[in-house]
Order: C-alpha cells, then structure tokens, then sequence
C-alpha cells in the first residue's frame, strides 16, 4: 500500500493550488491524482483572458494562468499521477485509484482534498423534444472541439443558456467564421458577467433573447433547426411565440454541476443547494481529513476566487496532518442562508476559529440597493446595502475573529439579503 | 448622435448614454455613476479596443493547436483582419510559453503571442 500525508484528488486550478499550499506549510509526502493526460484542468481550454485579475493583478488567458502553478507545483517535490482514475475512497482516508502503468492502487492518506471540478448540465437534463441529432452539444464540448482538437462544430449556431462558456463561445465561434442565430436565456436576466455580454455579444451584433427557450429540435441524422418560444413567469413556454430558426448546431450552457460522485460514495454530506460537500471554515467536509476546494464545492465564477478557497483547504489539511487533530471534533456553530441568500459556503464555522472567515454566498434573483446582513441571535455582525447583487456574481462577507469568540455558540449565524 | 452602451468597469453595470457630435467627437455621458464610467464611455466611442485570442494549428506537437493571443488590445475593428492573418498560420513544435508569433500584426503595433507550451 503506497502511504502518503495528503491526497489531493484532481490537478486542476484547486488542487493545484491547494498542493501548493499545503507544501508550502511544511507538508511532506503529497501526492495529485488527474484523472487527464495533462495538468490544469478546464482552464487548458479556455483560451481567452480575464484570468487572475485578482490573484496575480493582471488579465491572464487559462492557459496561462494553470501554466504558472504547474511550474510552481514542478518545482517541489509534490508527485503527480496523470491519466489516473479515482474510484472510491474508502473508511480509514483510504483512496482506491487505478491507471495504465500502476494498475489498481490503494493509497493511505492522512488527509485528503477533493478537487474534482465540475461538469457542464447535459441536453438530457433539459428533456427537450427532439431526436438524437449530432450537433447539440455543450458549450464546453464545443470549446474543447475548437480550442484543442482544432476542428470547428458547425456553421450556423443557436447557443441556449447565457452562462459565460456560452458567451465566451458565442464569440469564439463567430471569430472562426461560423454564424452565431442568437442566445436564448430561460431567466429573464442574463446568467454571464456583464463583461462577456457586452464584448461577447454586443460587440458582435448578436442578439440576446431572454424569458426564451428552445422548445423542440428538428432534423435526424444532423440538427436542421430548433423552435425556440418565450416563456410566461413561471417559466412556461406561452403558446402563439413559437419560431422556428435553422441551424446546424445547438450549444447549451445551462448550468454547472458539482462532480461529487466520489464525495457521496465517502458518505460525505452535500448541501443540496451547492451540490457540493457541506464543510467548515477550513473547508473541512463532514468526514474528518477529508477538504473540499474549488467547483466541486461550489461553482465560482473566477478562478482567482477557487485558487483563494483552495489555498484555505491545503492550509486546513496541512494544520490538520500536522496538529494530528484527527480525534478533535470542533464544536460548531451552523450558517444559514436566509431571505434572498440562496447558500452560504462555508455551512458551519468552528466556535474556536483563530482566524476571520469569509462567507461565500449566492442571491436568488437580481437586487437593487440589497441589504446583505449577518446575524447571530440580536447581534449584528454585519450590516450593508450594495448598489447590486445578481445571481451570476458570488458575494462575500467577512466574520471578523474577535466577533467569533463573542458568538453565542447555542445560536446559528444568519446571513440574509433583503431586496 | 446618440449611443447607448453598458459600462463594464465594475460589476454595476451602469446604462451609459453618450452624446456625440458629427466628428465623433464625445460631448455628453449620462447614466454612469462614476468617473471610470465617464472614461469607459468615451475610449469606446473614440477608441474602443479588444484583446483577440485563438488558436494556431501546430504540426507536430502532442496536440494540434496553441494558443495565443495578442500582446495588447488592438482596435476592435481590426479583429476580423487579424483573424483571417492568424488563420493562415501553421506552426511546428517546439513552441515556448510567450514567444512571439506574428510581429506586428496588421500594422496595430501588437503582436501576437503564445499562450502555452507545446
């Protein structure tokens, strides 16, 4: 059995990162599992810039970005197994990985982090009438069919969903020459940073449909159009705005959805809202020594934002491994999401917490001047309105430390938003 | 003449309105709520530029195309021109991080730049 102080599990921007951390901090033995041919996850893909404005104060491209820890990761003695599967991870922080050259491992950890990343929602969750036609993909399928394989998907496109990878390839596609028809958004607001709308879509002359779906796909062999319709406040097709518009390919970006699969085999618990495992302030999971970073958490919308989350669980496992706090349970104090606070990431703060903690959240739907408070029992900790706050931005709050060792630890903290 | 635009300084997202004159010349922005605002509205109507980025196709490399993108925004009207000069390129492997592509592309003054490895 091969033993290591810490298994980090994916060697996209989160574990890497975390790795890094965690190494920096004095961790010895740490090992990468990636499940590709090659280090940096999504981010390889994701040709354009906009990356690290926060982390590193300049607009890198993805490519970019990943290149600069995988340089810093090479620089340590931190080993990496590539083109290496993950299938469970059993009772003891046992991890179970197989690949071509090791066969079937078993791998003793003392502590473990998942950075496994997400995946896009498929056509299948969406249950649009039509036949299996090629030409209805993902927008990051088509990414990667452009950006990595070097071949172009089709020629006249209708992209669904108006999340950043379907803006981001709407313009991509309309630079490598393809006709982009339009994106049409279910919401009656738009799910990408105004950013990517404007320099993705305006600048383009692309139209941007809202409170619109596709309602049925036509053509058999290959995509030949799509009927696309408004839809009522509820979100329901209204009959009499159907429209048919032919195309040859229909990217969907709908959604992104945490890859806990391993997470839920651990028996680890998951915040339904998230879809990712439901941890502390160290970004400690329910199950001791094992942290959750980066979008199998939750999903960011900047990965300067995932490489923060992830340096705060390479710390919390490094202190973890080496305090040999494995039979110490912290008493916890819960965090709730209240109003129009859809989640609160971290879902509990320890109540001896040495450090201030950021709480990460989500609105449900768009504020004007929202008020963003944090409570516990009648004490406000926090209390501020904000110009606006959309559900495509992540918020954040600070708990300061000395306002966590006045907490009353009977009561859970509060964060609510009021339109 | 009038022009309507988001301003994408900040997260807000203010609804600018730009009064111009014949020339181009900007005389008017409303809507903004700030001064970066005020200076996003008038380098897009004067002067708007963009970063491009894409993909160069590279015989053999372990996969067939590098990115890059250009070392500075360039004139948001020359992206067109300097795709079709980008998509008659082929490279050969070996190709390092950041190394120059195409000097000058279409006279911008910018050049255009690998993003990875290969």
């Amino acid at each position: 059995m091969l033993k290591y102080d810490l298994v980090v599990i994916g060697g996209g921007p989160a574990g890497l990162a975390a790795a890094l951390k965690a190494k920096e901090l004095g961790v010895d033995k740490i090992l990468i599992l990636e499940r590709s041919t090659t280090l940096g996850g999504i981010l390889r893909q994701c040709i354009h810039t906009g990356f690290g404005l926060h982390h590193f104060g300049e607009e890198l491209s993805g490519p970019e970005y990943a290149y600069r820890f995988i340089k810093d990761v090479e620089k340590t003695d931190i080993e990496i197994k590539v083109d290496t599967m993950v299938t469970d991870i059993l009772t003891g922080n046992t991890v179970i990985a197989t690949n071509n050259v090791d066969g079937l491992m078993e791998i003793q950890a003392t502590a473990i982090i998942l950075a496994m990343g997400c995946r896009e929602r498929p056509r299948g969750a969406l249950e649009i009438p039509g036949s299996r036609a090629s030409g209805i993909m993902t927008a990051g399928t088509a990414q990667k069919y452009v950006n990595i394989e070097g071949y172009m998907p089709g020629k006249k496109i209708v992209i669904l969903g108006s999340g950043d990878i379907g803006l981001i390839m709407a313009r991509r596609m309309t630079l490598e020459g393809a006709k982009v028809e339009m994106v049409c958004e279910l919401m009656p607001y738009s799910g990408g940073l105004t950013r990517n709308i404007v320099q993705c879509l305006d600048d383009l002359n692309i139209p941007l449909k809202l409170s619109c779906t596709v309602i049925q796909t036509h053509g058999i062999e290959r995509l030949e159009g799509v009927t696309i319709a408004n839809v009522d406040e509820n979100r329901k097709p209204i009959p009499g705005t159907e429209q048919y518009i032919e195309c040859d390919t229909l990217m969907l970006s709908v959604g992104l959805i945490p890859e806990n699969e391993l997470t839920r085999n651990a028996g680890i618990m998951i915040d339904p809202i998230t879809g990712g495992a439901i941890v502390d302030e160290n970004r400690q999971t329910s199950r001791p020594g094992i942290f959750a970073c980066g979008n199998v958490l939750q999903v960011h919308d900047l990965v300067d934002y995932v490489t923060q989350e992830s340096y705060t669980a390479g710390e919390g496992a490094a202190k973890y491994i080496q305090t040999k706090a494995k039979n110490r349970r912290p008493k916890y104090i819960p965090v709730c999401p209240e109003g129009g606070a859809r989640y609160v990431v971290p879902q509990n703060i320890s109540s001896d917490a040495d450090s201030d903690v950021k709480l990460y959240f989500r609105v449900r739907d768009v504020y004007k001047n929202g008020r963003i408070t944090v409570t516990n029992g009648d004490t406000v900790l926090y209390s501020k309105k904000k110009p606006k706050l959309t559900p495509g931005e992540m918020e954040y709050v600070t708990v300061k430390v000395e306002d966590i060792k006045k907490l009353d630890k009977k009561l859970p903290i509060i964060v609510k938003v009021e339109g | 003449m009038k022009k309507d635009m988001i301003c994408i300084s900040c997260p807000l997202g203010c609804p600018l309105s730009v009064e111009m004159d014949e020339s181009g010349k900007v005389l008017s922005v409303s809507g903004n709520s700030c001064k970066r605002g005020e200076q996003y509205a008038i380098d897009e109507c004067t002067n708007p530029v963009r970063m491009l980025t894409t993909t160069i196709r590279v015989h053999g490399g372990a996969l067939p195309m590098i990115p890059v993108k250009t070392s500075a925004p360039i004139p948001k009207g020359k992206m067109m021109e300097c795709m079709q000069v980008i998509n008659r390129m082929a490279l050969d492997a070996p190709i390092r991080m950041g190394e120059v592509i195409i000097c000058n592309i279409c006279d911008t003054g910018v050049d255009i730049i690998a993003t990875n490895e290969l």
